[in-house]
C-alpha cells in the first residue's frame, strides 16, 4: 500500500478517535480541558452516547473509497461513519452538546446525527431501521439513473431483525447499488452475539441470498480499504448489492454511561492489542516509516477537536420555539 | 386546468389523480404487493402498463421494506406513493412509519423531508373479519410528522390524492374498502385543500361530525330525522390532522350539540379529541358514536356490532337531543 494512502486512512482513524474520547468526557461532566471532570457541573453532552471506539477501521476504510454524492445510512453508533463521509466534526460536536448550530439545530443530539450534504441521511436509534432507507435510496438513485451508491452500515444484532432480510433481499432482487456493511463488533447492546444468533453468521445469510460477501478483520484499515474498494467498484459498475463483513470490537460499553463490565476484563485487554490505530501504526513502523508522523497526525486530529470542543460549548441553544420548527406543515400547520 | 365533470368510482377517481400527477412529475412512483397487476382493489389499473415497472414497482411481501424504502427513496429525490393493501399490513410497517417517515424531517433539524404517501385502505369489507377490517386512523393522528387524509367521494379521493400528492411530507392516505365501487362524478382538475371539512347539509339543532365510511349513514340518519322535524348539521371532515377546527367549532357553536361519528372503535377514538376539544373551546354539549371496543367478528351477526347504521346513528342523535 502507498504509504500516502495509509497516512489517510490513519488520519481519518485518528480523527475518529479523537471525537469519541472527546465526546466520551463531555458526557462524563468533563470540561473542554480533555480529562478534567468537574465535579458537580452538568454533562456538555447529556444525552445516550454510543462510542464506536475501536471499530474505526471500519468507517475509516469503507468511507475512503465512496464520492462524495455517495449516501450513507447509519446505525446509533454512527459518529465514526459522519465523520468518515466528510462531515465537519465542530457542528458534529454542537450537535452532541444539543446546540443551534449542530447539525440537527439540537433536535437529534449523537443517536440523530447527520449531514445530508454529504450524503449522510442519518445514524438512527432503531436497530436495523437504515437497512430498508439504504435500500431505498439505492433504488431512487438507480431508477434517476444517477452513477453513485449507497453504503449501507449495521451492527452484527440487526442481523437478527426482521428488516435484515427485507432489505437484502429487496436489493439483489431489484439489483441495487448498495454496498451493506456489517459492523460485528460481537455484542448487541450488552449480550455476546454469537449465542443469539442461529447459523454460520451473517455473511452466509447474505450468501444464502445469493449476495457476494467478504468476511474480514475490521481492525485491519489497509484490508477493509482494499475490500471497500473492490466492492464499491462492483456495486458501482452496476453488479448489484455486495455484502462486507467487517469484524471488529467496540471498546467501550452499549452508552456512555455502561462500563461494560459483563465483559471479561481480559477479553477487552486482549481486544486493545488489536485497537486499530496501533495495527496501523505497527505496519507503518515495519514498512520503515517514522513514527512521528503518526504522532503529529493525532496531535493534529486532538487539536481539531479541542477546537471543535471549544466552539460546541460557547455556542447558543435553540430557542424554545423552534420545538414547532420542522415539523410536517400541511395545511393549518403545528398547534401548541 | 378543469375538464367536465365525468361518472367515476372510487377507485377510478384515485387512480386518475396518480395517473395525472404521474405525467406531469417523473419522480413520482408506487410500489407495494401486486401493483404489477393494477392493485388487489384495481385502484392502480392501468398504471402499469401506462408508466412501466421501473414506476410502478412490484415488491415483494415486505412491508418494513416497503415503507422504509419509500423513506430512503423520498430522500434521494423520489415522491413514493407506498401501497399498504390493508391498513392492518401496515402494523408490520409501523417503524418505518412512526420512527423513520414521521420524525425524519423534525429529528435531523429540517435537513430533508420526506415526501410519501402511504395508502392504506381501513374498513369493514365483505366478511374479512379480525385483521382485514380495521379503522386506525386514531394512531396515525395521534403522531406528530403526520398528515391523516380520509375520503368519503369519488371527487375527494381525485382531489384530496392530488393535494397530497403535491404536499411535501408523510402523509397517511385512507380510502375505506367499503367504497372502492362507490359511484360519483369528478371534476378533473379540481383539487381538494387538505384539512378543510366539508358541509353535506345544513341544520341547526344538531352537527354531526364524520368521516370516509361514516358520511353515508349519517346523510340517512339526516334525512330521517328531518322528516320529524330535526335539522341536523352533516360535516364530513376529509382531513383528521390537521382537522377543520374552524368549520367544526364555528357549526356546534350555532347548534350548541355536537356528535361525532366513526367507524373505529370509539374508545380512544379521533372522536374524542374533536369531542373533548370542543367542550373545552365552546362549552357545547358532545357526544361520540365508535365501535365497541372488540374485535371485528366475520358472522354477519357479529360483524354487525362494529358497523355504523342509520339507526344507531339516529339513537346516539336523539339522545344528545334530550
Amino acid at each position: 500500500m502507498p504509504t500516502q494512502r495509509l497516512v489517510q486512512l490513519y488520519r481519518l482513524m485518528a480523527r475518529i478517535r479523537a471525537f469519541e474520547n472527546a465526546a466520551e468526557i463531555a458526557s462524563q461532566g468533563g470540561v473542554a480541558a480533555w480529562g478534567l471532570a468537574a465535579a458537580g457541573k452538568p454533562a456538555l453532552v447529556r444525552g445516550p452516547l454510543h462510542l464506536s471506539t475501536g471499530q474505526e477501521a471500519v468507517a475509516a476504510g469503507v468511507c475512503s473509497n465512496l464520492m462524495r454524492e455517495d449516501l450513507l445510512t447509519s446505525t446509533h453508533r454512527g459518529h465514526g461513519h459522519t465523520l468518515a463521509k466528510g462531515a465537519d466534526s465542530t457542528k458534529m460536536m454542537c450537535e452532541l452538546f444539543g446546540r443551534a448550530t449542530g447539525y440537527n439545530k439540537g433536535k437529534g443530539g449523537s443517536m440523530h446525527i447527520a449531514d445530508f450534504s454529504v450524503g449522510m441521511l442519518g445514524a438512527n436509534g432503531v436497530v436495523a431501521a437504515g437497512m430498508p432507507i439504504a435500500t431505498g435510496a439505492a433504488h431512487a438513485l438507480k431508477i434517476r439513473k444517477l452513477p453513485n451508491i449507497v453504503a449501507c452500515f449495521f451492527g452484527d444484532g440487526a442481523a437478527n431483525r426482521g428488516p435484515f432480510l427485507e432489505s437484502l433481499n429487496w436489493a439483489q432482487v431489484y439489483r441495487l447499488p448498495v454496498l451493506f456493511v456489517c459492523e460485528d463488533n460481537r455484542i448487541s447492546a450488552t449480550t455476546p452475539t454469537g449465542p443469539m444468533t442461529a447459523g454460520e453468521g451473517v455473511s452466509a445469510r447474505a450468501a444464502a441470498l445469493g449476495i457476494a460477501s467478504v468476511r474480514l478483520d475490521g481492525n485491519d484499515v489497509e484490508a477493509v480499504d482494499e475490500a471497500a474498494r473492490q466492492l464499491v467498484a462492483e456495486v458501482r459498475g452496476g453488479g448489484g448489492p455486495r455484502f462486507l463483513h467487517a469484524v471488529t470490537y467496540r471498546f467501550k460499553g452499549h452508552v456512555s454511561v455502561d462500563p461494560g463490565s459483563y465483559r471479561d476484563p481480559c477479553e477487552v485487554e486482549a481486544a486493545l492489542e488489536f485497537d486499530p490505530l496501533l495495527v496501523a501504526r505497527r505496519k507503518w513502523i515495519a514498512d520503515g516509516n517514522a513514527g512521528a508522523v503518526l504522532d503529529q497526525i493525532d496531535s493534529d486530529a486532538r487539536a481539531e477537536i479541542d477546537a471543535a470542543l471549544a466552539v460546541a460549548e460557547a455556542a447558543p441553544w435553540p430557542e424554545a420555539g423552534a420545538a414547532y420548527e420542522d415539523i410536517a406543515d400541511t395545511g393549518a400547520g403545528v398547534w401548541k | 386546468m378543469s375538464a367536465a365533470a365525468t361518472s367515476m368510482t372510487y377507485a377510478q377517481a384515485a387512480c386518475l389523480a396518480l395517473a395525472e400527477a404521474m405525467r406531469a412529475d417523473a419522480a413520482i412512483i408506487a410500489l407495494g404487493e401486486d401493483l404489477g397487476r393494477g392493485g388487489v382493489f384495481g385502484q392502480y389499473r392501468g398504471l402499469p402498463q401506462e408508466f412501466g415497472a421501473q414506476r410502478i414497482i412490484d415488491t415483494p411481501i415486505s412491508e418494513a421494506n416497503i415503507m422504509g424504502a419509500a423513506v430512503g427513496m423520498a430522500l434521494a429525490g423520489l415522491k413514493p406513493v407506498v401501497e399498504m393493501r390493508v391498513i392492518d399490513f401496515a402494523l408490520c410497517a409501523m417503524d418505518e412509519i412512526v420512527n423513520q417517515a414521521a420524525k425524519n424531517r423534525y429529528m435531523f433539524g429540517g435537513q430533508g423531508r420526506v415526501a410519501l404517501i402511504a395508502r392504506m385502505p381501513i374498513g369493514i369489507w365483505s366478511a374479512s373479519a379480525a385483521q382485514h377490517s380495521q379503522s386506525l386512523e386514531a394512531w396515525f393522528a395521534h403522531m406528530p410528522g403526520l398528515t391523516v387524509v380520509t375520503p368519503a367521494t369519488p371527487q375527494d379521493n381525485y382531489g384530496l390524492l392530488k393535494s397530497s400528492l403535491a404536499s411535501g411530507d408523510p402523509i397517511i392516505y385512507m380510502e375505506h374498502k367499503e367504497l372502492w365501487g362507490v359511484e360519483g362524478m369528478v371534476t378533473p382538475g379540481l383539487a381538494v385543500p387538505l384539512g378543510r371539512a366539508n358541509c353535506l347539509r345544513e341544520g341547526s339543532d344538531l352537527t354531526l361530525v364524520t368521516w370516509s365510511r361514516g358520511v353515508t349513514p349519517a346523510l340517512e340518519a339526516a334525512a330521517s330525522m328531518a322528516a320529524a322535524g330535526i335539522a341536523v348539521e352533516v360535516i364530513d371532515l376529509r382531513t383528521l390532522w390537521p382537522w377543520d377546527r374552524e368549520a367544526v367549532f364555528a357549526s356546534a357553536a350555532r347548534t350548541g350539540r355536537l356528535l361525532v361519528v366513526h367507524e373505529a372503535v370509539q374508545v380512544a377514538g379521533f372522536g374524542a379529541e374533536i369531542a373533548a376539544s370542543a367542550a373545552e373551546n365552546l362549552g357545547c354539549k358532545v357526544a361520540r358514536l365508535g365501535a365497541p371496543r372488540i374485535p371485528v367478528g366475520y358472522a354477519q351477526v357479529l360483524e354487525n356490532e362494529s358497523r355504523l347504521s342509520a339507526a344507531k346513528i339516529e339513537a346516539s342523535a336523539r339522545a344528545l337531543l334530550r
